[in-house]
This record gives C-alpha cells, structure tokens and sequence, in this order.
C-alpha cells in the first residue's frame, strides 16, 4: 500500500527545504556516533595495553610445588581416634620438595592436550647478585628463551639484546633493567651471583629485561634452565614451575582444576590470579559504553526535538495530505523515513568522523618508562563498534522518530482545516 | 439516475464542552452531474455536514453511500484511498504545499494513487492545469503565486484523479468577486462538460443562486 516513492519524495523536499535544522540534527548524530567510536576504541585500546602489560607475561596456568602444611594430621588417620575429639597446635608446614616430580613426562602429557598452546618449565630460585661487598637480593629464572618469546611475548620486554642471544649463549642472563642501573652494568659485562646454598658463578649479560613494573624489574633476572640446574647443582630433569597457554582462556578453571586433581600439585588459574583486572576491566568497559550511551541519547533527543518541530510546522501540510488521500500510516511513513534518513547520513558521518579521530590519536606519541615496546596512544579499532555505532545510531534515531511520527498520524485534518 | 452521493439519517454530536446535537437526522442525495450547494447561517452544522461526507469525520451516526457503496464504518485505511480515488477537495484557504512546486502539488493525488506512470500522471497534471489557464505556473513554487492562482491550482489538484464528486468548503470565501466568478465558471463548465458532481459550502447567495441546487439548513437540519 506504502507508495516508497512519493513518500521518499515528500521527506526528501522537507529535509532540504528545512536544511539548517536537518544539518543540526544529523550533526548530533554524527557528533554521538563518532564520540562513541573514539571514545570505544581508545578506551578498549588503554585496556588492552594494561591488561596485556600483565597478562600476557602470566601463564594461563601456573602449575607448582606450594608449600603448605598437610590437610590431615596422622592423628585422623587412626582409627581408634575416629569417635574422639582432637585439637593439633602449632601445625607446621610439611616438608616437601620444590621441584615437581616427573616434571618433564607431565609436560609431554600437558602438550598432547588439544586445548594447550604450549607447557614450558621453568626454574625459580632465589640468588644474590654481588656487586663487590655489596649483595642484592633477588630473583633468578631459568627458562627455555625462543620459547617464552613465542608464547609470553618476553621479546616484547627485552629493552636491549634478544631472546636468541641468551639461548644461545653459555653462562649468560638476562638482566632486570633495575638492577643494571643499580650496579651499572651493560651488555657485554659480567654479573656474578651466588645461589642461597652458597658459591659464585659469574654470567655474562646478553640483554636487559624490562616489564614496566620497577620492583619486578629490580628483582627479576632471567637465564637458560641449563644454566639454572648447573648453579643449583641440579639434575637435568630439575624443574620447579611449569606454565601452560591455553588457545582459549575459558578453558583455564577447569584445566587447572584437573591438573590439580591428576598430580597432586598447585595449579592456579589466570583468572583466579587476575581477578582484579577482570573487575578493573570490566568496569572501565562500563564506564565507557554508559558515557558513549548518554552521547547517543542526548543526539536522540536533538532528533525527537527537531522532528516534533517539523511536524508542528507542517500540521497543515499534513491535512492537505491526508485530506487528498494519504493515509496515516503514509504521514508516518514520510516523518519516520525523515528521522531515518538523519539517522543514516549522521551515523555514516559519524563513524568516518570517529574513524578519523581514532586514526588521529593513534599518531599521538606516548612514551612512558613503564611501557618500553608502546610508542603512540594504543587504539583498538574493532570493526564491531562500527556495526554497534551505527545501529545505535538506526535505533536511536527509529526511537526518536517514532513518537512525533506517531502524532502526525494521529493528526485529525479536519481540527486542522476547520481550525483557520 | 445514479446516485453519486447519499446519506441516511446522519446524526452527530459533539460531546465537548458539553453535549450538543449538531445535526439532526441528515437525508438527502447528489446526483451524477449535480451542482449543489450547502447555504446557511455560522454554526449550522454545514461545514461538520460536509467533512462527515467527505469521509474525513468518521464520529457519526447514520449510513453514507459512495457511488451506491456503504462507506460508514470502514478502516480508515480504506477512506484514505476512497478519498484519494473519489473525491475532490477545495478549501477556502489555498492549502499547497509551499515547498512544492504548481506541478507537484497537482500531481501528488495521482502519484499516491499509484495507478499511472508518472509521465502519464504529469501530462494528465498539465492538462487540468491547461484546463484552468494557468499551465505557465507549473514550474513555479506554490509559496509564489498569487490567492486566486492558488485556488485554480487547487481545483486542478482536486482534479487529477478524475473525481466522482467534488467537495468544497467556501472556496470561493477568500477571495474577491473577480476571482470567485472565475471559480464559480470553472465549477459550472466542469459540471456541465465533465459531468461531474460539485458539493459546496457557501455563504455567497449570489454564488448559490446560479447553481442547481441549494441545500439550506438550520439548527442541524435541512430546511429546503
């Protein structure tokens, strides 16, 4: 029954007759739309720096020895103690070792799994580093280099020297950028250290380490696992830690939970470790789609405004019309196709306007010390917020349409007519 | 003789302020080729007669034929398209569409219609434009020409779908003698040569006096 053409038509002579207010309208649309696409992607873009700044060094999941005191003292063990009541005082820690028990066969075990990206070991073991008579506390890693850079990104935390020099260097580390500047070392020197069990073995330093996390980067140096088992006097199949990345982090509970279960060690889960990031996340996002919805709303609002505007100026066009023949579905159709149209022309604008900005500020150059591989502002353009933007834009702009239009089909043409 | 137009015992009332009976008991008939007019005093109930007849006031009581057809109570879907189809409308003010040109006012009954291409719906417009001697307005916007224009442009609007009736509310009550004559001519030659059915409202008795008919009411009644 809807005759497009005619209706298109009428709309199309209104807008631009009333060029000035349609332009106003659709700038609030374009203005709401491209805020939210700036907005969006700049904050999912500062989200996923923060988040991958921590997450991405930490295993999905990270299997160990904890040292923890027993769940059942020998005394519930016995029965003729089951009826009694027993209180054990001062329950100290069980003696247990720290390097997991047929670490490597578990590997190979964790790799068959399909969902596992990669399982690598590693090695921590507290160490001194001397500086002459000073001594500095701190961390020693043993880990296999190539492989961390494939599946951690630790090339990404490498200020200077490369994952491949430590590989394939004997006797060499790679040294937390902290306590390079604190014992003025460069690449080239050697550091010597001294495990807790005693001895000096002097490594030679390949790279610099850096995680933006100054106590981490004060503490933390890493070496081959070789060279780790030679300093604490080890055998080959010495390893204390082993880290697994998931193809899908969804799978980390339940993964973790059986590791737990099948071989009696500590297997902690990114998300239980993380959960404050979750939050922190999940409240930014929160606060970026309520700012970029009120954007959208107050453009609504500037449509409804408009459109009622246009109606009250057109009341007697709209009895001529319906007067000659159209219905009230037909006006409806010409004030909605209206609102439509400046839905589509805003949101258009809006997401090229959102693109271009977005685009601006990823040129913007941001250097900071914490951050050593992040040059610019970091954006994250998904084209899904093109496609929520702009059917937001569709859907505001319906919404904002509907109810004017809804009243100049209800416009009674002859209160009009009569009315002059 | 067919009957283009009948309405039976039309009642209405208008409930605010406070209840009031408007018109009483309406009967009368337009027959094809008829030229009537609607006379009487300010608030007799002529121009709410007229928009019950034109299907535009569905709040009454009564039954109204079209062309023999009951059209009381039908959606208003449908009394938009009957209108469109059947009935021709001029007003006692000009009523275009300012943003629109001559043409375009004239042509937009037909393109609603939707039965014609709309080549054939502009040459139809420039005709019935010719008809009223003012084609050389086609082109020109409808905020710019004068009243008594306005109202030829009118007429040729209410035209364009070859009408069964045409309906008038004072259309000739705006403007001055010269321009009411020439309407008045307009109306009778197409319902001498076209055989078309013309229902005015009026205060003009000289316009009334020269046509077929006069309907004269009171107080919501037909008096002659």
């Amino acid at each position: 029954m809807a005759n497009w053409t005619v209706i298109l038509n009428i709309a199309k002579t209104h807008l631009l007759t009333k060029l000035k207010s349609t332009s106003i309208a659709a700038l609030g649309v374009t203005f709401g739309i491209g805020s939210y696409i700036t907005l969006v992607s700049f904050m999912t873009g500062l989200n996923t720096m923060l988040d991958d700044l921590m997450l991405n060094q930490t295993p999905h999941i990270h299997v160990y020895n904890e040292i923890e005191p027993s769940k059942e003292q020998p005394i519930s063990l016995y029965d003729k103690f089951s009826e009694s009541f027993n209180i054990v005082h001062s329950i100290k820690p069980k003696m247990s070792q720290k390097k997991i028990h047929n670490a490597l066969p578990i590997i190979t075990y964790l790799e068959r799994n399909e969902n596992v990206r990669g399982a690598l070991p590693r090695i921590e073991t507290q160490i001194f580093y001397l500086a002459g008579s000073i001594e500095l506390g701190g961390n020693l890693t043993g880990i296999s280099p190539i492989d961390e850079a494939k599946l951690f990104n630790m090339s990404d935390y490498i200020v200077e020297g490369s994952a491949e020099a430590l590989q394939n260097t004997d006797n060499s580390i790679l040294l937390g950028i902290g306590i390079a500047k604190k014992m003025a070392l460069k690449i080239g020197d050697r550091v010597q250290i001294s495990p807790i069990n005693g001895g000096i073995f002097p490594l030679k330093i390949v790279g610099f380490y850096q995680s933006g996390i100054s106590d981490v980067d004060a503490m933390q140096s890493f070496t081959t696992i070789k060279t780790v088992q030679r300093i604490l006097g080890e055998a080959n199949n010495y390893i204390t830690d082993i880290n697994v990345k998931l193809y899908d982090i969804e799978q980390a509970v339940p993964l973790s939970k059986k590791i737990e279960q099948q071989f009696n060690l500590k297997a902690v889960d990114i998300k239980t470790a993380n959960a404050q990031f979750d939050t922190g996340t999940s409240v930014r996002n929160l606060i970026t789609y309520a700012v970029s919805v009120a954007l959208l709303i107050v453009a609504g609002f500037g449509i409804y405004n408009i459109l009622n505007m246009l109606i009250y100026e057109k009341m007697n066009d709209i009895a001529i019309l319906k007067a000659i023949g159209f219905s009230g579905t037909d006006v409806q159709l010409i004030f909605m196709s209206q609102a439509m149209i400046i839905g589509f022309v805003g949101g258009v604008l809006g997401l090229i306007v959102g693109y271009g900005l977005a685009s601006l500020i990823s040129t913007i150059p941001f250097e900071t010390e914490a951050l050593p591989t992040v040059e610019t502002y970091p954006i994250n353009i998904d084209p899904m917020f093109f496609v929520i933007g702009f059917s937001f834009a569709m859907v505001s702009t319906f919404l904002a349409g509907y109810l004017p239009s809804k009243k100049a089909k209800k416009i009674d043409p002859v209160k009009i007519i009569r009315g002059q | 003789m067919s009957n283009v137009l009948e309405a039976k015992h039309i009642n209405k009332y208008f409930k605010k302020p406070v209840l009031f009976h408007v018109l009483k008991d309406i009967n009368f008939e337009i027959k094809k080729g008829e030229f009537v007019s609607i006379m009487g005093k300010s608030g007799c109930g002529k121009s709410t007669l007229l928009y019950i007849l034109s299907t535009m006031d569905t709040d009454y009581e009564g039954e109204l034929y079209l062309n023999n057809k009951l059209i009381t109570d039908k959606d208003s879907n449908h009394l938009s398209r009957l209108r469109n189809e059947n009935i021709g409308f001029v007003f006692q003010f000009h009523y275009l569409l300012a943003e629109f040109t001559v043409l375009e006012n004239v042509m937009l009954p037909a393109k609603k219609l939707a039965k014609k291409t709309f080549q054939e719906i502009e040459q139809d417009a420039l005709e019935k434009l010719k008809i009223l001697n003012i084609e050389h307005l086609a082109h020109k916007r409808a905020s710019q020409v004068s009243g008594g224009e306005k109202q030829r442009v009118a007429i040729a609007r209410a035209l364009i779908n070859n009408p069964s009736i045409i309906m008038g509310d004072e259309p000739t009550g705006n403007l001055d003698s010269h321009n009411a004559e020439n309407v008045f001519n307009i109306f009778k030659q197409l319902s001498v040569e076209e055989d078309l059915s013309l229902l005015i409202v009026t205060h003009d008795e000289d316009f009334a006096n020269k046509t077929d008919r006069i309907i004269q009411m009171e107080d919501g009644k037909i008096i002659i």
